[in-house]
């Protein structure tokens, strides 16, 4: 149809407002109750303010880019006692072992579970298994690594000592329990997504000769990336907040110490500190009382989980979606066969 | 409902004996057509419904879901060249019976068959199934797009399944060359042509299902099903795909379950309607519509109940 032709619009039209609804009608209880919803969610919203004001500008008031390239040095002069190099470095090197871990099992799981889950008991005693595990208070998950990478014949992760007795603590044992930590989110959030993929989208795949592997290989799991991204977003900003693991499992130096003299694995078979003990040492409650270095620590811990959390979603957020990390999409996009690009 | 014995059920995935049937008679006496001279096989003249050869043949089939008996003792050819479709009031068995014939049904738990269902005269059971889907594809009542690409969408359908080791997948030029052919073939290839990186979802309704289509033909099948494809759709978007399935019977066998009568006579050259799980009436579409020899097609088609 031409424009033309299209009844003209008025010159004034008047435009009706749904008017705005009126509580003043309802029942008292009902009006008690809307109110609480409200006070509740403004307390919320400004709680979550209070933190991340509060440690901003105590953080900013204290933080220096020499904290950033300094190591941590025993002395009780606060100029002397160096920055949180190591401990960044330590974050990033647990979260890296936990994540490159948690994230195919977890999604492997999730897959198993929701796609095959045969046979029936096995895929309930998983389910119930993987409950006990996100219920397990990381504490006792760090004992009982404790004890476990304690034995000799995991040796190979940690430090031994001369008489052969195993220290147990390392970046490999706390990496490999972080990994048991972040494992649960992974697994619910892909599960959901799953389970929300509607029976038709399957079926679809099935009746063009497709094989069970070949769906979840190219449709399901590409269409529920968002969805594992968040999962594994989860589950690192639940490894880099960690504590009680790394105290436990990741010995008591506050700088990297390596074992051995192979470069790399010698340094995740030492001991070292992340920014989680690095700020509880730092905190009045432990042995360095600079509650300075403490806060700063702190707001780079709380930078450290927002960046994360925006890099995990900006990789995975899906194709349409341009910016200065597309490149990178295309270049991973290269290594795809053909079909998908 | 006359309480007829169901013969032995064959659980269809404990038993692999092929089930050996009798010829088939022809149910009603309706269908006296559907019994193909042999000789007429290699005659390629433009389909006559004396000679049209068989793609499939259904043999006695019964179909259920646990103890529930959903199509019962349904003997249909399914020929080259020619539309079947089947008409029915809901609940007549006519869905199980087209997802059978790609053994969708066996998706579901509980389901079994008995009888014997043919496709160029090898018993479907025996075939692999990956494989038989590939031959008899489906499309389904809602469009079901993948989230992905319109160009991905067809070149899934189209990627083997298992590149055989140390051979190179197909080259891209080619993948790209039959993916515009399938797109073509179901129409869709002028309207499309520029965004074929685009995402399959954007798409109009009337499109998507025309790229479901253009995914199910992409494999080159034998048979294509077509479970209610227009239902959801604009009368607009309804009457392009009819074109399209008329246009594609030259090439393809196919069998549409359909609720609209209209859209049955349209495009139909012959019509099974059933009633309860039993096949009342096969015939040219027509002497269906137009002289039904039973009294429940009569009354069906008169709008009498269903």
């Amino acid at each position: 149809m031409e424009a033309g032709g299209l009844v003209p619009a008025p010159a004034r039209p008047i435009i009706v407002r749904p008017r705005r609804q009126s509580s003043a009608s309802w029942p008292l209880i009902d009006r008690i109750g809307y109110w609480l919803c409200w006070a509740t969610g403004i307390a919320l919203c400004l709680i979550a303010l209070a933190i991340v004001v509060f440690m901003f500008v105590k953080g900013i008031a204290y933080l220096r880019p020499a904290l950033f390239v300094k190591s941590p040095a025993p002395s009780l002069q606060q100029s002397q006692s160096g920055g949180f190099l190591d401990p960044i470095v330590g974050t990033l090197i647990i979260t890296a072992i936990g994540t490159v871990i948690a994230a195919p099992a977890g999604v492997a799981l999730a897959v198993w579970i929701s796609e095959y889950g045969r046979p029936v008991s096995l895929a309930r005693a998983v389910e119930s298994a993987i409950d006990v595990i996100a219920g397990v208070p990381s504490v006792v998950l760090a004992i009982f690594g404790l004890l476990v990478f304690s034995e000799s014949f995991l040796g190979f992760l940690s430090q031994n000592a001369v008489n052969g007795s195993v220290y147990g603590r390392s970046f490999f044992a706390a990496g490999i329990v972080m990994a048991i930590l972040a494992l649960p989110l992974i697994v619910g959030s892909t599960r959901e997504a799953l389970a929300q993929v509607p029976d038709r989208v399957r079926e679809a795949s099935y009746a063009l000769g497709k094989s069970r592997a070949s769906t979840i290989r190219w449709v399901l799991l590409p269409s529920i990336r968002p969805q594992i991204a968040s999962g594994i977003a989860l589950g690192m900003g639940r490894i880099v907040g960690d504590t009680a693991i790394i105290t436990i499992l990741l010995g008591v130096t506050l700088t990297t110490e390596g074992v051995g003299s192979v470069p790399l694995i010698g340094t995740l078979r030492g001991t070292g500190s992340t920014l989680t003990s690095y700020v509880y040492n730092n905190s009045p409650a432990g042995e360095g009382n600079a509650p300075q270095k403490a806060y700063a620590a702190a707001f780079v811990l709380l930078m450290v989980v927002l960046a994360l959390n925006a890099l995990v979603t900006r990789l995975t957020g899906g194709r349409e979606r341009g910016g200065r990390l597309s490149a990178l999409r295309r270049a991973l996009a290269s290594r795809r066969p053909e079909w998908t690009r | 409902m006359d309480p007829l014995m169901p013969p032995p059920v064959r659980r269809i995935a404990l038993d692999r004996e092929p089930h050996i049937a009798p010829p088939a008679t022809s149910p009603n006496g309706a269908g006296s057509g559907a019994v193909v001279p042999s000789e007429a096989h290699r005659r390629l003249t433009r389909p006559d419904p004396a000679t049209v050869r068989e793609r499939m043949r259904i043999e006695s089939v019964w179909l259920a879901y646990g103890e529930n008996w959903v199509v019962r003792d349904v003997t249909l050819p399914v020929r080259k060249g020619e539309v079947l479709a089947l008409i029915g009031a809901s609940g007549s068995g006519k869905t199980t019976l087209l997802r059978s014939l790609n053994r969708l049904t066996e998706i579901t738990a509980g389901a079994a068959r008995a009888g014997r269902i043919t496709l160029e005269g090898e018993e479907i059971h025996e075939l692999e199934v990956n494989d038989l889907r590939r031959r008899v594809s489906m499309v389904f009542q809602q469009p079901n797009p993948f989230p992905m690409s319109i160009y991905d969408n067809v070149a899934y359908a189209l990627a083997e399944q298992r590149p055989p080791r140390g051979r190179r997948r197909r080259r891209t030029a080619e993948l790209e060359q039959a993916a515009q052919e399938a797109l073509r073939r179901a129409g869709l290839y002028d309207e499309i042509a520029a965004d074929l990186d685009r995402s399959a979802l954007k798409l109009s309704g009337g499109q998507q299902q025309r790229l479901c289509i253009a995914r199910a033909l992409a494999a080159e099948p034998e048979v294509l099903l077509l479970d209610e494809p227009c239902s959801a759709l604009d009368p607009i978007s309804t009457a392009t795909i009819e074109e399209l399935i008329v246009r594609l019977r030259e090439s393809v066998a196919i069998v549409i379950v359909t609720h609209n009568l209209q859209q049955a006579f349209r495009v139909a050259d012959h019509v099974a309607f059933m009633h309860l799980g039993e096949l009342i009436e096969y015939g040219p579409s027509e002497q269906v519509f137009d002289r039904p020899s039973q009294q429940r097609t009569r009354d069906y088609i008169s709008g009498a109940f269903g």
